[in-house]
């Protein structure tokens, strides 16, 4: 079943096509990697899906329901939610604080709960601070909650935001690289957590330069190429498909795990 | 100079017991390392592990303590202004370019402390084109517009227009796709070749060891090894060394 | 704990002026109501980092409510303040509504726009304003036949009222309303991606922050008894800006610690004379140098990498 469908989606900016007619399905509960050269439109695609920006033509189905052109807010709250490929954490806070906003979207606190406090806002606040804790633990940075976000280095600023989005609790996350910045054996610690992440029942779209871990990982792999999908196949189907190396892998030997 | 009696004579860049803090943090113990003339040295080691921090160090971009020498004499320690105009050139993370402006005014600004020597801007110029050939098409193209691997391309090539004796990437394979990151290790490849000295901050080790003629091994703040890619014959070899 | 120190330092300060009454009484007074402002320009400003050249205009109109429902209309004090404050909040509604959708620049010059009307209003409106003359007698805080006199009395109320600020601004920093305030200011973009409705909370602040501004507004004519148009002027922003960025912008202590120190800086260099004034921008620019994240983050630990 599928929990995202991408049709005939074109983006253009000026006289640039970025994306160019895109259309693919995302089966619920699976991970579907979209790779690409350098400038391929994956992050644009991302920026479509995620209601960053509009697209000029075609339209996004999310669960059955039309999200083309609605704000970001709106998709999150529907279940959707992603990470950004130039990390956007909020630097002052700490990396605890970073992800217990990202429950915002299960917790009802205003400014009466700020102010007065009630019991239920002091229970809501311990379960925040408790759902944090453990997604740090998850993605490995339970040591690290207390230091400001900006001191995090540059692959476990990637890994504080996926576990924010996870906050959320999304039905479909959208993670834009999640592996850059990390060596091979964070990266296939990473790939074990991004494969916990689809058996706990959320769908995974990424984006991913690290062909080890696209490989390793995904269940479906999309090859965009100039704003325009290439092919679409298992991982296995995709590596072994010669436009796909001609564009992309150039003569790199992949898969180094 | 004592230090530059004390130094072999190949020695271009080389640290004394340097750290670095941030706040009360160490994030680098005393360390030393060198690079020599001609070589690549690649440093690994897992995120957090201080190669950052260690290249920002060497910079005086960091509160540092320690000496970092450069042909034999020390470099100012926290003024990255003069640590650059000796020769010291840095292609940091997440390669700072300037986005809005043009890839041409990006090489120029690479060249800002030149002057007005135009046969030396225009040999540097060409040198730039020479290896990157996709840079020229794009000269009057702004610069945050393009692809990851063109801002990466024009980032070390700003950095080459600064004419380096020693030159120090941070990670320049970050989110580039596997074809390209070929041909940016490729280039430096080749600039190496060309007699210029490299410090080369990478995560992915199997393919900075291809280039690297020694590498050092970091890991919570501090050089735990120092590899000789020679001998690393597959990639259990390095993962043994990594995580030992 | 070395956080303490600002808090120490302070309530040493105001404990001072309690004890010496008079003269110092009246500065720390003073220096109380506008950290009451500040506090409010602070949760738009620190914890949303968003621009506002216009907090006066909020304070104008809790100011003038005060001042015109109680001489005028003869209401107690009390109530006065509070249809100010009232007021102040609606205002800022309108206002906001259309302008928070502006960023940056554009929205900084809409607020200094709205200061200067309200200032321009406080002028012309003379049958209720009293133009350039001003209103006086207006009645000192109280509640009934009970009022607050005396200097001491005027600072004990101050004190409490701040404190209770303070103790707001520290709440809603650790709670569910301050994370999202937070989340604007660090990215408005993965904010919205995690489903916080930027727009709202930039607006909730800006209520939050016409609401201090107009209980500081109200306050001021309270203690002092009388109004005019120029207590609401520019300076009164120049003024709280230069307090939020000397205490520490964004931090729960800094509206208290820019407040008192900008207040009596000038104090501490009476004996400069002529060059009071030189002494007192030397001493700024040192403050702004050596504690550029604000003085009340002096004794925090700084930032860490790993």
């Amino acid at each position: 079943m599928s929990i995202l469908r991408v049709e005939g989606l074109t983006r253009r900016f000026g006289g640039l096509v970025a994306v160019n007619d895109v259309t693919f399905d995302v089966a619920a509960g699976r991970i579907t990697a979209v790779i690409g050269p350098n400038g391929a439109g994956k992050t644009t695609l991302f920026n479509l899906i995620s209601g960053a920006m509009p697209p000029s033509e075609g339209r996004v189905v999310f669960d059955g329901r039309e999200i083309t052109g609605l704000a970001p807010e709106a998709v999150a709250r529907l279940g959707l939610v992603r990470t950004f490929q130039l990390v956007k954490l909020f630097s002052d806070l700490t990396v605890l604080e970073n992800v217990k906003i990202g429950t915002h979207l299960h917790a009802r606190g205003g400014l009466f709960a700020a102010l007065l406090r009630p019991g239920w806002a002091r229970e809501e606040e311990r379960a925040v601070a408790k759902a944090a804790a453990d997604l740090l633990d998850f993605v490995g940075l339970g040591d690290l909650a207390d230091l400001p976000a900006a001191g995090l280095s540059y692959g476990r600023q990637r890994l504080l935001e996926m576990a924010r989005a996870l906050a959320a609790r999304p039905r479909l996350i959208l993670l834009d690289e999640p592996a850059a910045g990390l060596n091979a054996e964070e990266s296939a610690r990473l790939s074990a957590i991004i494969r916990r992440i689809a058996a706990g029942g959320t769908t995974v779209l990424l984006i991913e330069h690290d062909m080890t871990l696209v490989m390793n990982t995904a269940d479906e792999v999309v090859v965009l190429d100039f704003g325009r999908k290439v092919t679409q196949g298992t991982p296995h189907e995709v590596r072994n498909n010669p436009d796909v190396i001609a564009a992309y892998l150039g003569g790199v030997e992949i898969g180094h795990g | 100079m004592t230090a530059a009696a004390a130094a072999g004579p190949a020695e271009v860049l080389a640290t004394v017991g340097l750290t670095a803090r941030y706040g009360s943090i160490e994030a680098l113990a005393p360390t030393d390392m060198h690079v020599e003339d001609g070589e690549l040295v690649a440093v690994l080691g897992p995120n957090g592990a201080g190669k950052s921090t260690l290249l920002r160090a060497l910079m005086g971009l960091v509160t540092n303590g320690g000496t970092v020498r450069f042909r034999g004499r020390p470099l100012p320690r926290r003024d990255p202004v003069a640590v650059a105009a000796s020769g010291v050139v840095l292609v940091p993370e997440g390669r700072g370019i300037f986005g809005p402006m043009t890839v041409a005014e990006n090489l120029e600004l690479g060249a800002y402390r030149l002057g007005r020597d135009k046969a030396e801007f225009e040999r540097r110029w060409t040198r730039v084109f020479d290896l990157f050939p996709r840079l020229k098409e794009r000269l009057g193209q702004v610069a945050g517009s393009m692809s990851g691997g063109e801002q990466q391309m024009l980032a070390i090539g700003r950095a080459l227009m600064a004419d380096p004796k020693v030159l120090l990437l941070d990670e320049p394979s970050l989110g580039l796709a596997p074809r390209v990151t070929a041909e940016i290790l490729e280039t430096l490849h080749r600039l190496n070749q060309g007699g210029l000295p490299v410090i080369l901050v990478e995560q992915k080790a199997p393919l900075a060891l291809k280039l690297a003629k020694r590498a050092y091994l970091l890991s919570v703040g501090r050089i735990v090894a120092t590899i000789d890619p020679r001998e690393i014959t597959s990639y259990d070899d390095i993962a043994k060394h990594y995580f030992a | 704990m070395l956080g303490a120190v600002p808090w120490v330092f302070a309530a040493g300060l105001v404990g001072y002026a309690l004890v010496a009454g008079g003269y110092m009484a009246t500065v720390v007074s003073f220096a109380l109501i506008y950290a009451v402002f500040v506090v409010g320009l602070n949760l738009f400003m620190g914890f949303t980092a968003q621009v506002s050249f216009g907090q006066n205009a909020f304070a104008a109109i809790g100011g003038y409510s005060s001042a015109v429902l109680t001489t005028m209309f003869g209401w107690e004090p009390l109530p006065a303040m509070l249809t100010g404050v009232c007021g102040a909040v609606l205002a800022a509604l309108v206002v906001g509504y259309p302008t928070l959708r502006l960023k940056g620049h554009y929205l900084a010059m809409a607020t200094l726009a709205i200061g200067l009307i309200t200032y321009e209003i406080t002028v012309e409106w003379q049958s209720v304003t009293q133009g350039y003359m001003g209103i006086s007698g207006i009645p000192p805080l109280g509640l009934g036949k009970w009022t607050v006199t005396s200097d001491r009395g005027q600072l004990v109320v101050l004190i409490a009222i701040v404190a209770l600020s303070l103790f707001a601004a520290a709440r809603i920093r650790a709670s569910r309303l301050g994370r999202a305030f937070f989340a604007v200011a660090g990215s408005e973009e993965a904010a919205r991606a995690l489903g916080i409705d930027v727009a709202r909370y930039k607006l909730a602040a800006f209520l939050l922050s016409a609401g201090f501004a107009a209980l500081a507004g109200s306050l001021f004519v309270h203690v002092v008894g009388f109004v005019s148009p120029e207590v609401y002027g520019l300076h009164m922003v120049i003024l709280s800006f230069t307090m939020l960025y000397v205490g520490g912008i964004g931090t729960v202590a800094g509206p208290l610690i820019g407040a008192l120190i900008v207040s009596l800086l000038p104090e501490a260099f009476r004996g400069f004379k002529d060059y009071q004034d030189l002494a007192y921008g030397v001493a700024l620019i040192l403050l702004l140098i050596y504690a550029p994240r604000g003085l009340s983050t002096l004794f925090r630990r700084r930032e860490a990498r790993s």
